[in-house]
Formats: C-alpha cells, structure tokens, sequence
C-alpha cells in the first residue's frame, strides 16, 4: 500500500448506490444532522430506479372510479396482499412497516417535487397492477422510475451531500467485526480511495448480468451484495430471482428491454402462435388465486370498462406465474418464431395507447421500428430483480454485521419468493429511509474506527494482477460462459441435474478466474473493470445455485421441475440462509420468525 | 455476414485519433451494441458510458456523424446509406472536456444544477397532499421528463462555440427551473436567478437544443421563451411593477423572494487529476 497512492475521505455516513434508495437514506441521515458521502458506479441519477414504469405502490385509496377504485384499500389489504404474493416467505415485520409506512412517503415525495398524475379530484392517480386487489400504483405515465429519481436527487442535492461519481467500490474496511468504511477506484484514473466512515449503508441495488437475457446494466454485478457478505453478512432467499415475464426478444438489438406490466394493466393481451389468450387456461391460475380472476376472454374485455362489476384477466397475475405461463406455452411448442410469444395491445387504439404509454409507444416506435398500436410485441422472461439479499432487521435495516445497513433490491426479507410490481419503488423510500436514520444513530453513538491497512494488501493484488499479469484468461469470455451456464440451468425451470451441472461450470470458472488478464491501462478501463465484476459475479452464482437445490420444492420465483408442488409444512416456514464460512459458502435453513395473532387475524380477514 | 464499418475517436484530453473496426450487423442493431461488440471482440480498453440500453438514462450521449445523439437510440438500420459512402464516425460531445474515448467530463451540469434549490411548496400547502388538477401539471410533466443526456447542452452554440459554462445555466437547466416555476404549488420567485446567474438572456432562441432533444421536450417554445417572457415581466413591465406595488398584482407578491441557496451543501467531488498507467 506503501506504494500506491490513493484519496482519503471521512464522513459519519456512507452511502453505497445512488439509486431511490441511496438517495432516500441520504436525506435522512442528513436530517438527523450527519455528514453525508454518497458514491455511486454511474453518474448521478443514471441508477436502475429509472427503469422502473409502473408505478409505485402505497394504499392512499385515491381512486373514486364508478369502474372500480380503490375506496376500501388499507395497509392491511397491501399487507396481505404482499404476503400473498411473496408466497409467505416474507419477513412479516417488514412488510407491516412497509404497508403502513409506504403512503406517507409517497405524499412526502409529492413535497419533495415528484409530480403524479392526478384524478378528477387532483389527487394523486392510481391504477391497478398484477397481485394488488385495489388500484393502489400512484405513477407518472409510464416513468415513474425517472420521477421518483429525480425528485430525490434534487432534493439530497438540496439537503446536501459529497457526491463521489464513477467510483467503484471492491471492499469493506474492518476494525474488528465492525464496518468502518469502503476501499475502491476512480473509475476515470485508476486511483484508489479510502472511505472512513461511522456507518456503511449499501444501497447497490440487485445483480442480474450472470444471465443472458436480463434487463440489468453492465452494473448489476453484485459487488454491494458480495462485498456486504465477504465482510460476514448473512445473506437471505438467495434462491429468489424475479423473471420479468414481458422481456423483448425480438429485434435482437431489443433483447431484454421490458415491457412495462402497465400494458397488461392496459388491456393488453398476451397470445401464443395460434392466437389464443393462454392465460385464460384454468391450469395457469393457481389455487390462491381461483374465483378471482375472469375466466373468458369475454369477461376479461368487460372489465376494460367496467372494473367494478368485472374480474381482472388472469395477464395480470403474479409475475412468477405469468413467466411459468409464458415458459409453458413455448415449450409446448406455441411459442412464436423467435421462440417468445405475443403481447398485443393494439386492439385498444392508437390514441388510448399513445395518451397512456407514451414512452413505451416512442420506444418501440424509434428503437425497433414496431408500432405497438398496429402489431404485436414478442416477448420472453427475462430476469428482472433479485427478491434475496442482505437479511436485514426490520426496524433499522442493520445488518447482522456491526456498522452495517442495507436497503433497496440488495436487501431481503420484503418481497418472500416473489415482488409484487410497484413493491419496489415504495421499498426503497420506505427503507431508505429507515437504513439512513439507523445509520444516523449508529453514527452519533460511534467514534470512527482503527485502520490497519495492511487488510487491504489482498485487494489491491486483486486489482492490479490481471494488469501486470503476462497470462490468462479474458474476463468477458469467462463471463460470457457464466451466462451461458446460469441462463441454461438456473434460470426460470430448474432441475438437481441442471443445477449440479451449473454448480460445477461456476466453480470451475472460479478457477479460471483466478488468472485473468486485460489489456491497457487503468483509465477508463472497461475491460480491466470487468476483470474484478466477474469475481463477484462467480462468487454471487455460486450462492444462488447452491440455494437453488436445496430449496427442494416450488414456490413463487422457484421453480422446480424434480419438485412441483409446494412444501408449506417444512418449506413454506423456512427461509435459506447463507453465509460465509472461511472461505466456503454455508446454505442453512432456518425458520420464519413467528406471526404475531392480531396479524394473522388481518390476514384471515383480508381472506 | 453483413458488417459495418465504424471509425471510433480513441484519446484523452491530450489528443487521440480516429480508429476504424469492422461489425457484424445484427437486427435492431444501434451504435451501443455496436461499440459493446468491439469492447467484446476487437478491444476491450474502449471506454463508453451506458446505463439502461433503453434511451431512458441518459448517459450514452455521444456524436454519430457529427449529430448529437443517444448511441443506444440511434439505429444502424437509419445509417447504412451514410455508411455506403463513409464509414460511421464516433466521436464524444464536443461541448465537454474528454476524459477517454467516448467518456466526457459533464461534472459542469452537476454543479449547475446544485445552484438550483428544489420545490418549496407554499405554506398551505406545506406537509398536506397537494391538491392540483391535471390540465396544471400537464406541462410540468413534459419538462420533468428530462433524462439529463445534456445532448441540449452539447449543441448550445453559447456553451459549444463560445464556451460561456461561467454566464449561462444551459438549456436542460432552463427545462428544470421551468419545472418548478410553472409548478402550481413551488412558492420560490426564481426570476431574479434566471436573469442573474443562470444568464438566460444569452440564449437567443436558435432551437437548436429542441431539435437535439431525445425526449421531445419543446425546450425553447415551452421553457425558454415563456421563462424570458416572465423574466422581462418583472424587470422591464413598469406597469406591473406599479401594480404590484399598489398590491392590485398579487401573483408575485405572494411567490418568496429567492433566498440563494448555499452552493456549498452538496459538491460534487472530482478524482485527483493522476493517471494511473
Ligand atoms: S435556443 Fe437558446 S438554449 Fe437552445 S440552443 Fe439556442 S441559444 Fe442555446
Ligand atoms: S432537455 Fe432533452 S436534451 Fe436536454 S438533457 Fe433533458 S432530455 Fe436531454
Ligand atoms: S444507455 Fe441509457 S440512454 Fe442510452
């Protein structure tokens, strides 16, 4: 370390991520009076929250519709609700806080500047969205995403903070078991940075790039989620990974662009090669759900116009059950040429659809030269957000690590075996909120910690060996056979067979990786980067295939074939854990915290 | 296979050249997937910004035959004919110092726009749910689609051809002070900052960053024009002046005064200028 030259800041707080929930815990931590560093891989306001379309969910009970509101939703229905499409693998505590917490954030996001479409009343518009009984998703057009990222940029900029951009971080700084700060680069030179901090909190969001078909930039690695585990954190529902059921497929230069559930939401159809609505197959609606989904293309059209008196089509289901859906169909061999199938909203004209999916009409239009109001999309399952991560408590977003908090996508315990569309955005401003005010707490009752930097020796042999080795491998081929290996056997169906078979293509790709070698030199250096994304990348594989065979039954994103069905008796009250035990990685059981009677009663009554 | 040929500028702020590479052409295909191809396949030091390869973040701003554009948006199905005659050139935003390749230093919007406070909703409106009718915040919404690629930035003849980053805030930071001007709730005056120094009358109406704007935004008639038009208003309007005086105007009266916010709160930290070789 001698040797190297590097920065050095000190803040009370840490922030890791500068997506919604980043930037909430920023707010937050400045409120309760700390200083503030925030560092992100991007530029600012550039994090995945800018993808998210649909809305975000928060039972304000705004809509007045005569064709169906959401007069009557509460925290409970959004509870239960959350439970139920989390297939009861969510951490009860979490969800409570998250139901009852989520409305006041959205209204205090309203105070921050974030503009929402309005109703006739000028409230706030809600509409509805797959697993929410009520119209409960408050959105701007189909960018809300954008509108939730930029409101709080502004307003952190406002409240103040030390922006670090294009810095990437590699590893958590230790006294002890305590957290004490962050060791990373500048992405633009090369040169390395220290960041002493009181408190960490990692807001680095999810990690989708070990798959082929996925709608994660190049920063969905999972850096935030491996660092937090190398520095002991115990990590939780590793096995559950959410596959956004609309990807495109088709232009190849579209493959993994989402198409928002918003066009379901709008009356779009989804239909296999012969043109029939397959999800109108009673087989496709699973027993929780039956009675209360229309059961005719006819009764679907209905409820179009009348939301009141009609059921909802059965192409707004639960995400993992439309993914299994679509998967199904294709390998009956109603699949379309591309191997996709159909999603068709143009029955509903060109100005419906240009007034309420504006940006997805102006996407296809420019980018694949498709007209949504005249043709059909074609589409396939694509991973889309990672429901594991960083076992978090409840109250304070801690993590079983001393100094350490987590929100956003890289935590776990909201969202069980599956997310609810217009869950994420509500979770990242309720628990952004909450991880900055615990780090804020933990910060004004810490002193900084002790460096010994000679823990950072490892890290920069890291760094720097595929610059000075003279052999290896290149990092984007042992990437490329990772997604090959993940997407064929660990993506939407899995078997033990395919698994094992991932398992020991991920280990021995370890292996390999333990020489790599890149070109150039340290300035901006995509290739250089990508060397040390892979470790994580192969380390975080590792883990999810792991979690994935032991989990021997199906339950929302976990799918498999060797075990169909349910196992509510041991499964369904267990949760896996993993953890890393010198070196190795240890996958562990361990059973749900027990419900408390007056929340099992609101369940029983939502029904 | 069909290829295409791309010459890709390749340097630092010292200098740099223009280097060509042969791509296949896929369907669908746009200039990022083209220049991931070549960091893939041909070299893997090619520095680009990307983010969500769906023209929704802004940050693969780039110039693709000397247009400024979103590499992920621009197809190479639209170029094949330029592409008969001359092989595709990209290059960075010229209006902003090169850091590496494609990568350009847009740290100057940041800063800028740190100068700009957020809403402050009028007192009795403060910590209840705004009431507000669609028709008010239609326009609004247009200008908060904004996905700060700073392509309007880059064409700016004031910030491109006479590099005025020190008199003048540029056209995405016009967009967002209309935002919050024409908000039907926001209680800041932000005249006297739009005149001062956000230097909106250097901006004398070429259009120039509209026609550049990916999200179709009418910056100059919807943003700029009725920001100039507000700002002569309370400047230059003795009429309304007196009125308001008399207390008969009350639309400014009741608007605050803009207090500056301390610029000072959020900085934007820049790396220690060493290259690491
Ligand atoms: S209209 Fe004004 S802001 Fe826009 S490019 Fe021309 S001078 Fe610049
Ligand atoms: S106003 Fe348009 S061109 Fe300017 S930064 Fe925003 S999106 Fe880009
Ligand atoms: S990569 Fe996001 S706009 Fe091009």
């Amino acid at each position: 370390m001698a040797m190297e030259p590097y920065d050095t800041f000190e803040y009370d707080v840490l922030v890791v991520g500068a997506g919604g929930a980043g930037l909430r815990a920023v707010i937050a931590a400045r409120e309760a009076g700390c200083s503030v560093g925030v560092v992100c891989k991007s530029l600012l306001g550039k994090a995945h929250t800018v993808m998210a379309e649909g809305g975000v969910a928060a039972a304000l009970s705004n809509m007045r519709n005569p064709d169906g509101g959401s007069e009557g939703d509460s925290w409970k229905t959004h509870f239960a609700d959350t439970l139920k499409g989390g297939a009861y693998l969510n951490n009860w505590r979490t969800v409570e806080i998250f139901a009852k917490e989520a409305p006041e954030r959205v209204l205090e996001l309203e105070q921050y500047g974030a503009v929402f479409d309005r109703t006739p009343e000028g409230l706030i518009a809600q509409r509805p969205f797959g697993g929410h009984k009520y119209r409960r998703l408050n959105h701007v057009g189909d960018r809300t995403g954008l509108e939730l990222i930029r409101t709080m940029q502004d307003k952190a900029v406002g409240v103040g903070m030390n922006i670090h951009m294009e810095v990437t971080l590699t590893r958590l700084l230790m006294d002890g078991d305590r957290v004490i700060g962050a060791f990373g680069y500048y992405r633009e030179t090369g040169r390395f940075v220290i960041f002493k901090a009181k408190a960490v909190v990692l807001a680095t969001g999810g990690w989708g790039r070990m798959y082929m078909y996925t709608s994660n930039s190049w920063e969905g690695t999972g850096d935030g989620l491996m660092m937090g585990y190398e520095a002991g954190a115990e990590l939780l529902d590793m096995e559950m990974i959410q596959f956004h059921p609309t990807g495109m497929i088709w232009p190849p230069g579209m493959r993994g662009i989402l198409v928002t559930e918003g066009v379901r939401g709008e009356g779009g159809f989804l239909k296999n090669s012969k043109g029939e609505r397959f999800m109108f197959t009673p087989e496709y609606t699973p027993e929780r759900y039956k009675g209360q989904f229309a059961e005719t293309p006819e009764e679907g059209m209905k409820w179009l116009d009348d939301k009141k008196a009609n059921r909802r089509p059965p192409e707004l289901l639960p995400r993992d059950e439309v993914a299994r859906a679509i998967y199904k169909e294709i390998l009956a061999g109603r699949g379309t040429e591309h191997g996709g199938v159909y999603l068709d909203v143009s029955h509903r004209g060109a100005d419906y659809i240009k007034r309420k999916l504006p940006s997805m009409y102006e996407q296809f239009h420019e980018l694949g030269d498709i007209d949504i109001t005249k043709q059909p999309m074609e589409v396939f399952p694509t991973i889309h957000y990672t429901m594991g991560g960083i076992k978090t408590e409840p109250e304070t977003c801690s993590t079983t690590v001393k100094g350490l908090f987590a929100a956003g996508e890289v935590a776990a315990g909201l969202h069980g075996a599956n997310r609810l569309g217009g869950n994420s955005l509500s979770d990242i401003i309720v628990f952004g909120k909450r991880a900055g005010e615990g780090a804020a707490q933990f910060a004004l009752n810490h002193s900084h910690g002790t460096l010994d930097a000679a823990q950072l020796d490892d890290e920069i042999d890291l760094l720097l060996s595929p610059l000075e080795s003279t052999r290896g491998e290149n990092p984007y081929t042992v990437h490329t056979e990772l997604q090959e290996t993940m997407q064929k056997n660990a993506m939407i169906a899995r078997t033990e067979e395919g698994l094992k078979e991932a398992l020991a293509k991920v280990l021995e790709l370890q292996e390999r990786a333990v020489h790599l070698k890149v070109e150039g030199d340290r300035c901006y250096n995509p290739g250089w980067h990508a060397a040390r994304d892979v470790r994580f990348m192969l380390k975080a594989s590792e883990i999810i295939v792991r979690c994935a065979l032991d989990r021997k039954e199906s339950r929302g994103a976990q799918w498999r074939l060797d075990y169909p069905d349910k196992d509510d008796a041991y499964w369904g009250k267990h949760n896996l854990i993993a953890s890393d035990n010198g070196g190795e990685v240890k996958v562990e059981p361990r059973r749900l915290p027990e419900m408390p009677e007056e929340l099992k009663q609101v369940l029983a009554e939502q029904g | 296979m069909e290829t295409i040929t791309l010459s890709v500028f390749r340097g630092d702020a010292a200098g740099g050249v223009f280097q060509t590479y042969e791509v296949p052409v896929t369907p669908g295909m746009v200039i990022l997937d083209a220049i991931h191809y070549i960091q893939k396949n041909l070299d893997t030091t090619v520095a680009c910004r990307w983010n969500c390869k769906a023209a929704k973040c802004g940050s693969c701003s780039a110039e693709v035959n000397g247009k400024p554009r979103l590499m992920c948006k621009t197809r190479v199905e639209d170029l094949k004919e330029d592409a008969k005659k001359a092989p595709i050139r990209v290059m960075p935003m010229r209006a902003f110092p090169i850091i590496k390749d494609l990568v350009t230093d847009v740290s100057w919007n940041y800063r800028t726009a740190s100068k700009i406070p957020p809403l402050v909703p009028k007192a009795d409106a403060a910590g209840k749910p705004f009431v507000m009718q669609q028709v008010d915040v239609d326009r609004v919404q247009e200008f908060r689609k904004c996905i700060e690629c700073f392509l309007c930035q880059d064409v700016c003849h004031v910030i491109r051809e006479h590099d005025r980053k020190d008199a003048f805030f540029g056209p995405r930071q016009m967009v967002r002070i209309a935002a919050l001007e024409m908000h039907p709730i926001d209680d800041l005056n932000r005249r006297e900052q739009l005149d001062a120094e956000g230097g909106i009358g250097m901006c004398n109406i070429t259009k120039c960053c509209t026609e550049v704007c990916p999200e179709h935004i009418h910056i100059t008639d919807n943003a700029i024009i009725p920001l100039k038009e507000r700002v002569a208003d309370t400047y230059f309007d003795p009429l309304r002046g007196l009125l308001t005086k008399l207390g008969v105007m009350k639309r400014d009266a009741i608007k605050q005064p803009f207090e500056s916010v301390e610029s000072n709160l959020t900085k934007i930290v820049q790396p220690t200028p060493t290259a690491m070789k």
